[in-house]
């Protein structure tokens, strides 16, 4: 077989750094309580890898009225590494960390 | 005392027992570990040394030019892009003629971005005058630098040192390895007693400029000199360091079963020491090979090289390192210094750059290549680049 | 020569069990050498270690392609890595999870399957924090079992040696371990 070279003259990367799934690295999830979470987005300011999304409200509907208007948040699995830091920030303890194990699935 | 230490731990035990008294460097993966362990000996009270923490390489080793020259010891560590920086300064540090040690670990240069390990860094400063000499194992790297102190420091040679490691495969590498006696090392490096030094006392500068017509060349022919000179301190450090910690170096080049071989490889780290054991499989089914694994660059060791090839039919050289010039860097030195004293073929591989493994598979292939060579007399290609993606030849 | 090869996430100390391990063998007379695959490491990123084993000095300055054991510290990575890649056929796997051996044979399709629930031991002995329980030196006392090649007492006192903090709940982590791994096929 001929000497396969690369097609560059030097690597560039054209594929998006969200391919890389980086939610495998995961020991602990963190898994929000949508009864007690406030809609602060406290969460979604410190996460340090943008894994937290906004949804629409009734994506995940708010038990108080007060809060019925605001839009939720979801974390993206595919690239929380979970690290803790939002259940960390959490004012409302919102957020618990649950062995990955213990969600189940893990030595399918 | 025998502990299971990385090679960067066993630099800075060589660093400690050598008691220098000023380290000042800057992290840089893969040596980072280097100067972590020497900032815990330090903060542990166990070295009696003042760290500082410098904002680049080309600082640290300023700072390290600057705490020498008030006459102390000095030691730094970097790596690739960190030794790079430094150039400039590497070459003030040597023609003012100061002995400081410093830990290179060999690392690929980017881009494309590789922490892993190959001797293009070391090999683009071979010019600065300072010494290099290459380590296989832990031990060597720890005894290298304490052999380089007492080596550096003799008057008539004062030249700076650069004890060099392969990335991971020796840096992040666990083995046993026997720590001297302090006292013994004591007296085998003698207390650093520098030539000049700043002295408030008596005021002087160094480095002043020189006019065309002074004696700037005279300077540079001097530390000519010094780097030739040097092999006779390497030789008598090492025969003593031997006798002294119960040790087997050779001076220069590090010869297994090379005295009736048909074909020898020349190379310099940690491919030498896998070569060994590929020798002893080669040799148990009749095949005639050895390995010089070359340990000084700088000084080059020309006359044992000359007398390698001369004792053989064919020299392979193996280089982890890639010049862009006629061939790599030990393979051109090597056949400069052949030239005119004879015509044993020899050829060039260049093989594991950016820390690619080189197994014994394929240094078995490269050993059967040299053989042909040595038989047929023919060298079929003077540069080859080893296990190229697709390149089935080697694989 | 004994080729030894770990698997398990940044942070969790697979490198450390390397080193672990290196150690206790060289106080019992062997020559060893210890290394990490080093990626650009980073926390709960998959990590690959290497323990070598001899009667006689090592040169050999490689990576390890056929081991004769492959110790998993972190059951996730089953899904993510290969860990069988290379083993020998007459190896053995030693993996950190709560399911036995013949359970674990569905997803770990080999002969010599060990297991242990070394997250529970860690967590038990309080090593490292609920997030991230270290479970290095657990898993070394359930290899001084499986293999038989070295001593638990040896672990345990290289584990002293060597562990920063907690040394004696890490050596009494291992001697869990050891008493407590399930080997299949027995």
């Amino acid at each position: 077989m001929p000497i396969i070279l690369p097609e560059e003259p030097t690597p560039i990367a054209k594929v998006p750094s969200t391919e890389n799934k980086t939610g495998g690295w995961r020991t602990f999830r963190p898994i929000i309580d949508y009864e007690k979470c406030i809609r602060c987005y406290i969460c979604w300011k410190f996460c340090p890898d943008t894994a937290i999304d906004f949804a629409a409200p009734e994506k995940h509907p708010a038990p108080k009225d007060a809060l019925k208007r605001f839009d939720t948040v979801e974390i993206n699995y595919d690239y929380c590494k979970g690290c803790g830091i939002c259940a960390n920030e959490c004012p409302a303890n919102a957020i618990e960390l649950v062995l990955e194990q213990n969600v189940g699935g893990e030595e399918e | 005392m025998k502990k299971i230490l990385t090679g960067n731990e066993s630099a800075a035990w060589g660093a400690r027992l050598s008691k220098a008294k000023v380290v000042a460097a800057y992290p840089i993966t893969p040596q980072t570990s280097i100067i972590e362990t020497i900032a815990s000996f330090i903060a542990n009270g166990e070295m009696d040394a003042r760290y500082i923490r410098v904002e680049s390489e080309h600082s640290a080793m300023a700072a390290c030019i600057a705490a020498e020259n008030t006459g102390v010891r000095t030691f730094t560590a970097t790596s690739a892009h960190g030794l790079a920086l430094m150039h400039e300064v590497l070459m003030w540090a040597s023609g003012a003629r100061l002995p400081i040690v410093m830990s290179v670990v060999n690392r690929a240069m980017a881009p494309p971005w590789s922490v892993w390990t190959d001797q293009l860094d070391t090999m683009a400063e071979r010019d600065v005058g300072w010494m290099q000499v290459y380590s296989e194992n832990n031990q060597e790297v720890l005894d290298s630098i304490i052999m380089s102190y007492r080596i550096g420091e003799r008057h008539h040679i004062l030249l700076p040192s650069m004890v060099i490691e392969d990335a991971f495969i020796l840096s992040h590498t666990a083995e046993a390895v026997d720590i001297p006696e302090q006292k013994k090392v004591d007296d085998f490096i003698g207390e650093f007693e520098p030539a000049f030094k700043l002295d408030p006392d008596e005021p002087a500068g160094f480095g002043s400029l020189i006019m065309p017509e002074g004696p700037y060349m005279e300077f540079r022919y001097k530390m000519a000199l010094a780097m030739e000179d040097a092999k006779r301190e390497i030789e008598k450090a090492v025969e003593e360091y031997n006798e002294t910690f119960g040790r087997n170096y050779a001076p220069f080049v590090d010869e297994y079963r090379t005295e009736d071989a048909d074909a020898i490889m020349l190379v310099l780290g940690t491919i030498g020491s896998t070569a060994k054991d590929v020798v002893d499989a080669m040799r148990k089914e009749g095949k005639k090979v050895g390995v010089a694994r070359v340990r000084y660059f700088r000084p080059f060791p020309t006359e044992e090289i000359r007398r390698i090839a001369k004792s053989t039919n064919m020299l392979g050289v193996v280089d982890r390192s890639y010049s862009f010039g006629p061939g790599a860097d030990l393979y051109a030195e090597t056949k400069s210094v052949l030239y005119s004293h004879t015509d044993v073929p020899v050829k060039d591989y260049v093989i594991g750059l950016g820390g690619r493994d080189v197994t014994p598979e394929v240094l078995r292939k490269l050993f059967d290549d040299m053989l042909k060579i040595a038989n047929e007399g023919v060298v079929d290609k003077e540069i080859e680049w080893v296990g190229l993606h697709g390149d089935e030849r080697w694989s | 020569m004994i080729e030894i090869r770990f698997h398990g996430r940044g942070g969790q100390g697979s490198v450390i069990a390397s080193k672990i391990l290196a150690k206790a063998f060289f106080m019992e007379g062997k020559y060893v050498s210890a290394f990490p695959y080093f990626g650009v490491e980073r926390r709960g990123a998959p990590v690959t270690a290497f323990t070598r084993v001899d009667n006689q000095p090592v040169r050999a300055k490689y990576q390890i392609y056929e081991p004769d054991y492959v110790i998993v510290l972190d059951p996730s990575l089953l899904k993510a890595v290969n860990v069988l890649k290379g083993i020998k056929k007459d190896g053995t796997v030693l993996i950190n999870t709560i399911h036995s051996p013949d359970e674990i044979r569905k997803t770990v399709k080999f002969d010599r399957v060990a297991t242990v629930d070394a997250t529970s031991i860690a967590i038990s002995h309080r090593l490292g924090s609920q997030a991230a329980p270290i479970v290095n030196t657990a898993i070394l006392g359930a290899f001084a079992k499986v293999s038989g090649l070295v001593k638990i007492e040896t672990v345990m006192d290289a584990i002293r040696e060597a562990a920063p903090a907690k040394q004696e709940e890490n050596a009494q982590a291992a001697k869990d371990a050891y008493e407590n791994v399930k080997i299949g096929g027995e």
